[in-house]
């Protein structure tokens, strides 16, 4: 577990329960869980490491004969070390979502040579067939859903800018599903700019969107870092009134402005970092409760609204 | 024998010629930009474009004037983005804290000294662990951004710290407002970038930093408190760093992880464009001005048009920076 403000309390606890485990066998009828997740770097891995924290938490009070390492990284190669080094700590699953497929597929193909039940999380391997389970989010159809919502906001068509994310293969699933949903509805992209997912980059970027074109009636953000500073941008440019502005990923700031009703953001894109809590709670089941579960779990993208807005506000995530 | 004395005059105009042309480097470099931004963008001359470069630029440029001195007394601060990015973050837990006591304005403004204070006991500790502590300044700030870069990714835990929405009015002139038609942030990076410029060719500090950074030895030899006087650049660094969030928290009321991220190869890489001797010696505020300017326009002009595919943005940019630094270097040889 990592030292977050939250939990620095507990750290003494925590440590002197970990350096009583150091020798590090399962207990008899339990079982050693490794998870591997990219450090908090930007707001939707922190909200990724906050709900694994607490779903941990959780699991662990629940099945006390589970043992859980937890560990996280900024880049890939010390993703890889992670996982050699939870694999040496005799883990019985791993539990893994991965900063990149390529460079990950061998390690943990490795990883599963020794008997380790693999669950992949948000990004697949290489190779089929090698996790045990997989549960996911559906880029493709965050690209869709956010083509949805304009198509309903401007249905005579209209002219919209587009904040790209991070050059990365979820990007590119999200920006091809979005272009193909709206061929045809008569609206017009104006132009397509890497974002980064940050709201500086987000207000830069949208100043200079503003200027160029004289009419824009839509911004999908293509998250809420960047969706937040383009709002900045754009009240700035007290053209708020023409335009309609759509972020995704489903920041608790964000969620809060659309069930106080907020005059530009109406909306957004579920792609929740929760997504680690069934894949974390589906594989503690395996061997809690015996449960023999395989399998590839999908989770949906919904549009959040003012009506659905509550069902997924976590006030107490730091994203 | 009048040719020859031509000829004489000529061999020693052109040097000279070179000489100057080099020297006004950054400012021929970014007034080709402008004339290529007017020219491929009808937007990009209009009085709301160049007022939101300067603004925006002004946050970089105020971290880069302190930049210039630590260079200049051949020093290096790599952690200005990570302070940038902590000191942003507690300025902004101060207020929200004092805001429940205290007025907001009052809660603001003192979040505000705090960012300065804490901008200057950073780089008081990056100086003091340089020199005194005669650890390479590579090796110091390389830790210190580290360790400034983690503290804010805990106290956000990963996520983003941000203002209260009842704070926000208050300061929000500080980045939005204007005197006069212009922005705050640029009359700020205006007055700091004169005032540099003053401190660092008429000052006595000024000139002891220079002759540290050409030769400390020497330096020592006349009598120049050399210890004193290079802590001072860093503390220098910390308080422009502190001016710097002054002016960035109120344009978005929040703190990420990411703040900052790479200001300071952008700082570093504004002071070199601008003239600056990487190698220390010889520094000029108004080149890192120009050479703030330069990064921003082009930014600006890759935001505006369409002719190159995004993924070569990185490329466009890095070949400025080296242009534009290789077109002075030629007066070495000259």
């Amino acid at each position: 577990m990592s030292i977050t403000r939250r939990t620095i309390i507990k750290i003494a606890a925590a440590g002197a329960m970990i350096s009583l485990a150091a020798p590090a066998i399962a207990q008899e009828g339990g079982a050693k869980i490794g998870v591997a997740i990219p450090a908090a770097t930007h707001g939707w891995t922190g909200g990724l490491n906050y709900h694994t924290e607490r779903t941990i938490a959780a699991m662990e009070a629940a099945f006390p004969q589970i043992e859980f390492v937890l560990t996280t990284a900024g880049d890939v190669q010390s993703q890889v070390n992670n996982i050699e080094d939870m694999v040496a700590q005799g883990i019985n699953a791993l539990v893994i979502l991965p900063m990149e497929s390529d460079p990950l597929t061998e390690p943990v193909k490795a990883a599963k040579a020794r008997g380790i039940f693999i669950t992949t999380v948000d990004r697949g391997l290489s190779e089929e067939g090698v996790e045990d389970l997989y549960v996911g989010g559906n880029n493709a159809q965050y690209g869709t859903i956010a083509a949805e919502y304009f198509k309903d906001k401007l249905p005579d068509g209209g002219k919209i800018v587009v904040m790209r994310g991070i050059p990365t293969a979820i990007d590119n699933i999200r920006i091809d599903a979005f272009n193909a949903a709206l061929e045809g509805s008569g609206i017009e992209v104006l132009d397509m700019q890497y974002g980064n997912w940050n709201p500086d980059k987000g207000f830069e970027l949208m100043q200079d969107y503003l200027s160029r074109f004289e009419q824009i009636d839509g911004v999908w953000a293509g998250d809420d870092d960047a969706a937040l500073g383009a709002k900045a941008a754009i009240e700035q440019s007290g053209r708020a009134d023409d335009m309609v502005l759509l972020g995704g990923s489903g920041m608790n700031t964000v969620i809060k402005m659309i069930m106080d009703g907020d005059a530009l953001i109406d909306a957004d894109i579920f792609y929740p970092p929760t997504l680690i809590v069934p894949a974390i709670e589906i594989t503690t089941m395996r061997y809690a409760t015996q449960a023999p579960i395989q399998g590839r779990y999908e989770l949906d993208s919904p549009l959040i609204t003012k009506e659905n807005a509550v069902d997924f506000y976590f006030p107490d995530s730091p994203y | 024998m009048s040719m020859a004395l031509d000829m004489g005059k000529t061999d020693r105009t052109l040097p000279k010629l070179m000489g100057l042309l080099g020297k006004l480097g950054p400012l021929l470099a970014l007034a080709l930009l402008v004339v290529v931004g007017a020219l491929v963008s009808p937007t990009f001359s209009t009085t709301e474009n160049i007022l939101n470069v300067l603004t925006r630029s002004s946050i970089i440029g105020i971290i880069a004037i302190g930049a210039t001195f630590v260079i200049t007394s051949r020093g290096l601060d790599l952690s200005v983005g990570a302070m940038a990015a902590l000191v942003a973050g507690l300025s902004v837990m101060v207020m929200n804290g004092l805001s429940a006591s205290l007025s907001a304005t009052l809660a603001v403004v003192l979040g505000l000294v705090a960012a300065l204070f804490l901008g200057a006991a950073a780089g008081f500790v990056n100086g003091t662990l340089t020199v005194k502590g005669r650890v390479e300044a590579f090796i110091v700030t390389l830790g210190t951004m580290g360790i400034m870069r983690s503290l804010v990714t805990w106290l956000s835990d990963g996520g983003s710290i941000s203002l209260d929405f009842a704070l926000r009015g208050v300061g929000r002139p500080l980045y939005y407002g204007t005197v006069l038609g212009i922005p705050v942030p640029i009359i700020v990076f205006g007055l700091l970038a004169i005032a540099g410029e003053l401190v660092l060719t008429r000052l006595r500090f000024g000139r002891h930093v220079a002759a540290i950074g050409s030769n400390s030895e020497v330096a020592r030899y006349s009598a120049i408190s050399v210890d004193k006087v290079r802590i001072a650049t860093y503390v220098l660094q910390g308080v422009c760093v502190g001016i710097a969030t002054l002016i960035y928290v109120p344009r978005l009321g929040a703190v990420t992880p990411s703040t900052g991220m790479l200001w300071e190869l952008e700082a570093i890489a504004a002071v070199i464009i601008g003239g600056t001797a990487l190698s220390g010696g010889q520094g000029r505020v108004w080149g890192t001005v120009a050479g703030v300017l330069i990064l921003g326009v082009v930014s600006n002009i890759l935001n505006l048009t369409d002719f190159i595919s995004p993924h070569l943005n990185g490329a466009f940019q890095g070949a400025i920076i080296i242009v534009a630094v290789f077109l002075q270097r030629k007066r070495v040889s000259a």
